[in-house]
């Protein structure tokens, strides 16, 4: 809310980072199992501080992510707005979720999140084969606890480290 | 400190939650169809480039610094037998150019006699692909010239063995580009023994396009050169494209099974030349989905 810049600076500095991920090349191998890194982040930040990473920041990120990569403007952001309301809409619920079932959660929002992305690719006539998004699904669910762990150790830094 | 308290402990709803989000849903959808039907915010990407080209330049100086370091570490004989070599080459490429300028002052000559439009040579600029992913949904790179050096839409990019694509989005100091293997290019070529004019499609196959259009009894075999036929507009006439790999001919369907081979490969080139076509007015607009010359 009113942390001012100094509270969100880690924050939108997690993000930036995770857009960088997003547009490092990997080796063709690794490619198709990129995790959705700026999903994984929102979704924690939304999770944490819902009153000021909502649906709105998740939006000027998703376009963000859109120029990077040069997909449909409002691809993403539309995406993330989804999984970012979801997630805002039921915060409280999830972080009292043991590990398990938040990782669960974790994967339902991200197949929700390349479900939309798959749907408005369908609906715009880019053709993708449908097997393709499950990669980052299940590749994102897996680096959940890293995140989770990385991003919480910023969080802890900046609420109680001052 | 109160502020995050606050965010952490109120179990109160988050206010006016549900109206920002069908706000943003409906903005979303606007952006997407203005987008994609009607292409109108070019200056909108532009802008939001501009801010993102510092992550660009950010993620590619790893790479970059592990080029340079690695040809400043080179050994010498490593360097002398690189040396010998593209001074064999060059040797060769000589012999053929001599041949070359031989050769164009005949096609000048002959061109002259038959009365046609003299061939103005392109002007090329060289550009390197960014160590950037571009939409992982399509066969796309990020190269590293953009309006600033006079990038255009519909722009060729070759390389030294032949077509790699062209530029779809000109940002500021970057441009996207895409590849001919993209399932959504076309390009018009021709055989360059015979001249048969045909369309080349991506596969979404780095190494594979298609010739949809080639009757069962036309001209064509395997190890036939493709090269462009600039009836598009977009590409200069005469680069080589591709090499037909194979030629299934099905005799009830009325179009051959025809498939190539990219001439550049598409994946492993770092340097790229961008051309300057004298010919193509860089005003045209043209849809890389919609030349056609069938």
């Amino acid at each position: 809310m009113s942390s001012g810049i100094g509270g969100r600076l880690p924050v939108i500095i997690t993000i930036i980072l995770a857009i960088m991920l997003t547009v490092v090349p990997l080796p063709g191998w690794a490619d198709p199992y990129r995790p959705d890194w700026v999903a994984l982040t929102l979704i924690y930040w939304a999770m944490m501080m819902p009153r000021t990473w909502s649906v709105g920041s998740a939006w000027i990120v998703g376009i963000i992510v859109d120029v990077a990569q040069g997909t449909i403007l409002g691809q993403h952001a539309l995406a993330l707005c989804f999984i970012v309301f979801a997630t805002v809409r039921f915060h409280l619920l999830m972080r009292v979720f043991p590990m398990q079932q938040l990782t669960a959660t974790v994967f339902a929002l991200l197949a929700l999140y390349q479900f939309i992305l798959f749907w408005i690719n369908g609906a715009a006539g880019i053709d993708v084969a449908p097997s393709s998004y499950w990669g980052p699904v299940i590749s994102g669910t897996l680096f959940w606890p890293l995140v989770m762990a990385f991003l919480s150790g910023i969080r802890m830094r900046v609420q109680h480290g001052r | 400190m109160v502020a995050s308290r606050a965010d952490t402990s109120n179990p109160a709803r988050i206010p006016a939650l549900g109206i920002r989000f069908a706000a943003l849903l409906i903005l979303s959808i606007v952006l997407m169809v203005m987008d994609h039907r009607q292409n109108h915010l070019q200056a909108v990407r532009q802008a939001i480039g501009a801010a993102v080209y510092p992550l660009q330049v950010v993620v590619d100086a790893p790479f970059r610094l592990w080029e340079w370091v690695r040809e400043g570490t080179t050994k010498r004989n490593q360097l002398q037998l690189e040396v010998s070599r593209l001074q064999a080459e060059r040797l060769l490429t000589n012999a053929r150019l001599q041949r070359m300028t031989a050769l164009e002052a005949e096609n000048a000559r002959l061109r002259a006699l038959l009365e046609a439009r003299e061939q103005v040579r392109d002007e090329v600029r060289v550009a390197e692909i960014m160590a950037v992913d571009a939409n992982p949904y399509r066969h796309n790179i990020v190269i590293d010239v953009g309006e600033l050096e006079g990038a255009y839409d519909g722009q060729a990019i070759v390389d030294a063995a032949g077509v790699i694509g062209q530029v779809i989005e000109t940002g500021v100091a970057t441009s996207q580009a895409m590849l001919i293997s993209d399932p959504s290019h076309s390009l018009p070529v021709e055989v360059n023994r015979n001249g048969l004019r045909t369309i080349a499609n991506g596969t979404g196959e780095i190494d594979r396009l298609d010739l949809p259009f080639v009757t069962n009894n036309a001209d064509i075999r395997p190890g036939d050169l493709l090269v462009t036929s600039g009836l598009g507009g977009a590409f200069p006439a005469g680069y080589p494209v591709a090499v037909v790999e194979t030629v299934t001919r099905v005799p009830q369907e009325p179009f051959a099974d025809v498939t190539a081979r990219p001439a550049a490969s598409l994946d492993q080139v770092r340097e790229v030349m961008l051309i300057w076509s004298a010919e193509a007015p860089p005003a045209t607009e043209t849809d890389p989905a919609e030349s056609d010359d069938e």
